[in-house]
């Protein structure tokens, strides 16, 4: 039943063609929490890359064992497992980036990008390429925080990894950074154009009528 | 066995259960003196950074002793320059029971001011004295706590160090920046005839460029009047308690 998967499409797809944040629309809320600045959002889009892989690989090694009346529950315990994990792992050996992520670390259990995936895809798949698929997803996530939060930081600080990237020359003729780009809500508005430029793009994305 | 059975399902359930048990507890375990270790660290070139030995000034140390800045190092020059800690009762005596770097603000806080110790931290550097108070309060969303320095007059502010946990980012998170700790430098907390005002943010105080050092006005942040009003109250509310402290030293001095 299992259908066979190209390993080059599993991590490929979801950076693009089914991306989960601008296709999936999954996993919006902690993308517009973390973006403003670079960093955090480099080390959530890892966290979460490790968290989708390795569920859906553990997931996928059991999904054969798991009782299906408790199939959800077992999926929460390996997800929340391996979120705590990495929290505690940030707080020992990242301490600074896990002060700034705060709370997300532990909502990525919240991320429905990983239960959709341990649904979508570990339950019927064998666990490399439930693995891959993890990478993929994670990556595909990782990319579209990353877009958003190099131009929340670059318009909303005026910097990238925290170093000035606008030169004081042009504060003295009267350039502001804009606290807008802080907010959420210029997250939501950042994130929709990234939507809007990847469907002009690929117009085959666009839902037809 | 049939998997759809009851017994199957809840022997299944307690497999895996117990299974990330343990390895959270191994985790945490493993991790435990590690994440102390950060915190340890944090308070103590928080502490430093008031009187001026910001990560900048501690790197260029150790640099010029051929070290690596690491926790160890830290540590060494934070038993250095304050090699005096207290940890204060209301009246301003000392209580030799209490390590004043072990009292976790948080919890010390909701105490009773009877029952609560005040920690100070004395800081000499360059045969200069100064006062570390730890602070600890609420901002608009959540707690913020921070540092104020004394020189030794225990009036003039040496420097300061604010800390938040869920400020707005760009409005009241803007209170852990430089240019805002920049401006309670060289601010008084007293007035001239001795009594203790603290130090107010205000928005439009007339003096934005914060010249005016015996006003005990700061420029507060637009957008952030209920942060600055947290910090405000923040300092108020702590510093009075080492009051009595304070007026021994003078009367030592005199």
């Amino acid at each position: 039943m299992a259908k066979k998967h190209k390993w080059q499409d599993l991590i490929k797809d979801p950076l693009n063609e089914n991306n989960p944040i601008t296709v999936q629309v999954l996993g919006i809320c902690s993308a517009l929490a973390i973006t403003v600045k670079l960093m955090p959002a480099i080390v959530m889009a890892l966290s979460v890359m490790v968290v989708v892989a390795f569920s859906n690989l553990i997931v996928s090694l059991i999904r054969n064992y798991i009782p299906n009346r408790i199939r959800i529950i077992v999926q929460l315990l390996v997800v929340a497992t391996l979120v705590i994990l990495v929290d505690q792992i940030l707080k020992a050996f990242a301490y600074d980036v896990s002060k700034q992520l705060s709370v997300f670390v532990g909502l990525i259990i919240t991320n429905c990008i990983v239960m959709g995936r341990l649904e979508a895809f570990a339950l019927g798949n064998k666990p490399l390429d439930s693995f891959l698929d993890g990478i993929g997803n994670g990556a595909g996530y990782g990319l579209i925080l990353i877009i958003v939060a190099f131009f929340r930081e670059l318009f909303g600080s005026g910097t990238l990894f925290d170093y000035q990237i606008i030169p004081q020359s042009f504060y003295d003729l009267g350039y502001v950074n804009n606290a807008m780009m802080l907010l959420p809500a210029m997250a939501l508005i950042t994130l929709g154009i990234v939507i809007w430029v990847q469907r002009s793009l690929y117009p085959q994305l666009t839902e037809k009528e | 066995m049939d998997r759809n059975s009851n017994i199957y399902t809840i022997l299944f359930a307690a497999v895996v259960v117990t299974v990330s048990a343990v390895l959270l507890a191994l985790a945490v375990m493993i991790l435990k003196p590690a994440q102390e270790r950060n915190k340890r660290q944090e308070k103590m070139t928080d502490i430093m950074y008031t009187i001026g030995l910001d990560d900048e000034a501690l790197t260029q140390k150790a640099i010029a002793e051929d070290k690596a800045l690491n926790y160890k190092l830290i540590e060494t020059y934070f038993n250095k320059y304050f090699n005096k800690q207290y940890a204060l009762k209301a009246d301003g005596s000392v209580d030799k029971s209490v390590k004043a770097f072990d009292i976790n603000m948080k919890t010390e806080i909701k105490k009773p001011e009877n029952e609560q110790r005040f920690p100070i931290f004395i800081g000499d550097v360059d045969g200069k004295k100064y006062y570390v108070i730890p602070l600890y309060g609420k901002g608009l969303w959540d707690d913020i706590w921070g540092y104020i320095a004394l020189e030794e007059d225990a009036n003039t502010v040496k420097g300061v160090k604010f800390g938040h946990k869920g400020e707005t980012p760009g409005l009241g998170a803007e209170i852990t920046k430089k240019w805002f700790e920049k401006q309670f430098v060289g601010e008084k907390i007293f007035d001239k005839d001795g009594s203790f005002k603290g130090i107010t943010l205000l928005k439009g105080n007339k003096d934005p460029e914060n010249k005016d050092k015996e006003d005990h006005e700061v420029d507060a942040i637009s957008g952030a009047t209920l942060t600055g009003n947290g910090v405000t109250d923040m300092i108020q509310e702590r510093l009075q308690h080492y009051l009595p402290f304070f007026k021994k030293i003078r009367q030592q001095k005199n």
